[in-house]
């Protein structure tokens, strides 16, 4: 079984050099999170992830949730992790202390977010839920709403759902059917059927909290016509004790590839007669809200992808350094050697290293500007941020769940046939993993968010800005040692240049145009911003190491990943830029019955 | 009631440690440092007695380098009220602490002290007894289990050849064994609060105390490597390898 430690020296180096810590500890509302502060958080949250969520991460893949009238247990030992969880306080980190939270930067949270997927993917479902959850009431709740909700959900007494698929709607969220009737004393009932809904009903938490997407009698047709609603599992009652049992209920659970110990499950809204909810925010703008929730589970999802990247990584690495097979290549000692010695493994190990360190910091940089977006005191830089924010989060949704499949996968690789058996765990780290390509959005679909909406609302105004930020960053390399990593980025960031133009040259015409080429384009923000944030790193290490930082092998090894990354990955730039510009016509010519 | 509780900043208990190559000692660079497990559960269970009633006070001491009140958090973390750091660059051997820890219990007036029956680092298991005797007071060492009464503890020892049970008059030394508790998580909002109770620093002449090593280490050497071992053909073989080739019978 596979140990995991949280990458603590990584996280830290993450924290201040690429997602800002110290800007951040600064602003208005943030001035606890300072250094030592952060250190301490880190340390425990990583202490509690190695000893009591990883243990367990294997054994809810072995043993995946059991559904009995009605109720759902979780695998052994989850139920009790969860409550030390809870118990902890880890859930209320990034919120507002009025109602119970810690007040900390989101930065800091997505660090110990990603140390809860690290430990156990399918547990930390159930808090990056939650946290969307708390985060929608938040913004759109009343506040009644919040009075009641928020102090439970953000204790993690009650924990939080998000419930907008269903059969007929997927990816078109706008195809929803379940009906909402209103009341006289100001209610709705709920009726309809939902499904994939993660954390749907388990027995870790007192209460569930349901945040349902459906349409009242009359709403226009599609996404406007789309509301959203709390339905709670207990009726709250006004003074937050639980009351009545709703009528809203789990009736199968999903058997999935992966992420066996979350229990995804079909719910059954209103079968004895409509399940009670209240509206949140404006009626017919529950997809609009649902958004906010969406942009924090999104990131989140990226964060996931890093984790188990970070931990396909630490297993493989494990495993190649004990691993004895053949001699060194050109040796003439015929004694075998860990196969950490041959140069297809190491490449295999530098390639997972390289692109969880390039996610890990694209996904802390786009944290820590929410940090920015929202706490900033001018309103000019608080705009600047949210737009890159909203720029970025489809490409850390993309583009790092992407890489987490490629690392896991090559995770297997290293192992070899071993990889192929159950029993080494490596394959369960793709099984996990693979779903974080689709929910919450499939890759095409942020693909799609990132031209359609993001990069064409201000005509690229704010990827164009940011791409000059980047050859600003790429300048500062120079000539010296970093020389040829600099012309590398130089020519990727060029390379995003032309296909951004081009993307924005088709605004107006065929949308299949720029849509065939969507997620190449993606790949290539992807690729691009984490060749810029491993060229960071490696001038932060530079510098450290100039100014005689005691991290001596830590910061070396940066700069050796930093030249991999750039030498081996980042060329994948010229390509893609090639591909998100070669337009519809070689994807739509095929007829659909000659597939 | 009042209790002290002694906590030493050691090198992790995950960390492999490597002896520096002039064997001057070991290599503590860039070797992540954490409390001395004997020690948390020492914290533990004060924290334990507290949320029992039993104690009103928990005051968390520790010596060594400034960085020693990170140590001083964590036990302020996991609910001492306050701390108190004795710095200094000096080795401080076990002599030197008990007179420290002596001289801080005369300000303090604790009734009981708590601490690891040894650090993970030097495993001297001395500082306990060495404290008890400077002080005059009893002592329950290695405890598996402690008892409070308002001016009598019992304490359950862990001794080679099983359980003793001990009562003792307060004020009282306890030394804790793994078994006496199982130390809890630090939650987040004990973090912060941690953050804002009060540490006061002091130095070793402010006490009054010689602090001067009395011992000094030659040299510090990895263990010997294991020898493979060998298969003999008979337990008569066996009897004489032992007695003329190892000698050992």
């Amino acid at each position: 079984m596979s140990s995991y430690a949280a990458p603590l020296t990584e996280i830290r180096f993450a924290l201040a050099q690429l997602g800002g810590m110290m800007e951040i500890a600064a602003l208005p509302g943030l001035e606890e999170a300072t250094p030592d502060l952060v250190d301490a958080v880190l340390d425990e949250a990583a202490r509690l992830a190695a000893e009591v969520l990883a243990p367990l991460s294997q054994v809810g893949d072995r043993q995946g949730c059991r559904l009995a009238d009605g109720a759902v247990w979780t695998p052994d030992g989850w139920s009790a992790a969860y409550r030390r969880f809870a118990e902890g306080g880890w859930n209320g980190l990034p919120f507002d202390p009025a109602y119970g939270g810690q007040g900390l930067p989101w930065l800091l949270a997505a660090a110990v977010q990603e140390i809860w997927h690290g430990a156990n993917a399918a547990f930390a479902l159930c808090p990056l839920l939650n946290q969307g959850a708390i985060d929608a009431i938040t913004h759109h709740g009343s506040a009644e709403q919040k009075a009641i909700y928020l102090p439970p959900l953000i204790a993690g007494r009650w924990t939080g759902t998000m419930n907008l698929t269903e059969p007929q709607a997927g990816s078109d969220v706008g195809a929803v059917r379940t009906r909402a009737a209103s009341e006289p004393d100001g209610s709705y009932r709920i009726t309809g059927q939902k499904m994939f809904i993660t954390y749907a009903e388990h027995d870790m938490a007192e209460n569930i909290v349901h945040l349902v997407l459906a349409r009242t009698p009359g709403a226009p047709s599609g996404v406007k016509g789309v509301s959203l609603f709390i339905v709670p599992k207990f009726i709250p009652r006004p003074d937050g004790s639980l009351g009545n049992r709703n009528d809203v209920r789990v009736v199968s659970l999903e058997h999935k590839m992966g992420i066996k110990g979350s229990p995804t499950g079909s719910v059954a809204f209103g079968d004895a007669g409509g399940a009670v909810g209240w509206l949140v925010g404006q009626e017919n703008k529950g997809l609009a809200h649902m958004f906010t929730m969406m942009n924090n589970a999104r990131l989140g999802v990226g964060l996931q992808g890093v984790a188990v990247a970070e931990r396909a990584y630490q297993q493989a690495r494990d495993y190649a350094r004990q691993r004895i097979q053949s001699r060194a290549l050109g040796s003439r000692d015929p004694e075998p050697v860990a196969i950490i010695r041959h140069p297809d493994v190491r490449r295999m190990l530098m390639t997972m290293r390289a692109a969880t360190e390039a996610a890990r910091g694209l996904a802390y940089f786009t944290a820590g500007l929410l940090d920015l977006a929202r706490r900033h005191p001018e309103l000019s830089v608080r705009d600047a941020r949210q737009a890159l924010v909203d720029l970025l989060i489809p490409v850390v949704k993309g583009w790092c769940t992407e890489q987490a499949s490629v690392v896991a996968s090559l995770g297997i690789q290293v192992h070899g046939g071993m990889g192929y058996i159950e029993e080494t765990g490596a394959a369960q780290h793709l099984r996990d993993v693979r779903i974080a390509e689709i929910y919450e959005g499939t890759t095409g679909i942020q693909a799609n968010d990132l031209i359609g909406r993001k990069l064409m609302r201000d005509g690229g105004q704010c990827a164009l800005h940011f791409i000059g930020e980047m050859g600003e960053a790429a300048a500062h390399l120079g000539g010296g040692p970093l020389a040829r990593m600099r012309a590398n980025l130089e020519v990727a960031l060029d390379k995003l240049q032309s296909a951004t133009r081009w993307m924005l040259l088709r605004q107006d015409g065929d949308p299949n145009q720029w849509a065939a080429g969507a997620v190449p384009y993606l790949r290539l923000w992807g690729t691009v911003v984490g060749g810029w944030v491993m060229a960071r790193s490696a001038l932060a290490a530079e510098a450290a190491l100039r100014g005689g930082d005691s991290g001596q092998r830590h910061l070396a090894a940066k700069l050796i990943t930093a030249r991999f990354y750039c030498e081996h990955i980042l060329p994948q730039a010229p390509g893609l830029a090639a591909a998100a510009m070669a337009g519809a016509e070689a994807v739509m010519a095929l007829p659909d019955e000659d597939f | 009631m009042k209790v002290l509780v002694a906590v030493k900043r050691v090198v992790d208990y995950n960390v492999k440690i490597r002896v520096k190559a002039d064997g001057s000692g070991i290599d503590t660079g860039n070797v992540k440092f954490s409390m001395n497990p004997f020690d948390e559960i020492a914290v533990e269970e004060a924290v334990r007695l507290k949320e029992a009633g039993k104690a009103s006070e928990i005051v968390a001491v520790s010596m060594g380098p400034a960085i020693a009140h990170e140590t001083i958090r964590t036990a302020l973390a996991m609910g001492a009220d306050r701390g108190i750091l004795v710095t200094s660059d000096e080795e401080l051997q076990p002599l030197a602490v008990a007179k420290l820890l002596k001289a801080i219990v005369e300000r303090e007036a604790p009734k009981l002290v708590i601490l690891g029956k040894q650090a993970i680092d030097d495993d001297a298991n001395q500082t306990g007894q060495m404290l008890a005797a400077l002080l005059g007071w009893p002592q329950g060492t290695f405890a598996s289990k402690v008892v409070l009464h308002s001016d009598t503890a019992e304490v359950t020892r862990e001794v080679d050849g099983g359980l003793e049970m001990v009562a003792l008059t307060l004020p009282a030394v306890v030394t804790t064994d793994l078994r006496l508790n199982e130390p809890r998580y630090a939650s987040l909002p004990n973090i912060m609060k941690a953050k804002k109770k009060p540490i006061d620093t002091l130095t070793p002449a402010e006490l009054g105390v010689d602090v001067t090593p009395r011992l000094v280490t030659l040299k510090v050497e990895e263990p010997p490597k294991r020898k493979s071992g060998i298969k003999v053909g008979s337990v008569a073989e066996l009897v004489d390898r032992l007695k003329n080739e190892a000698k050992v019978i």
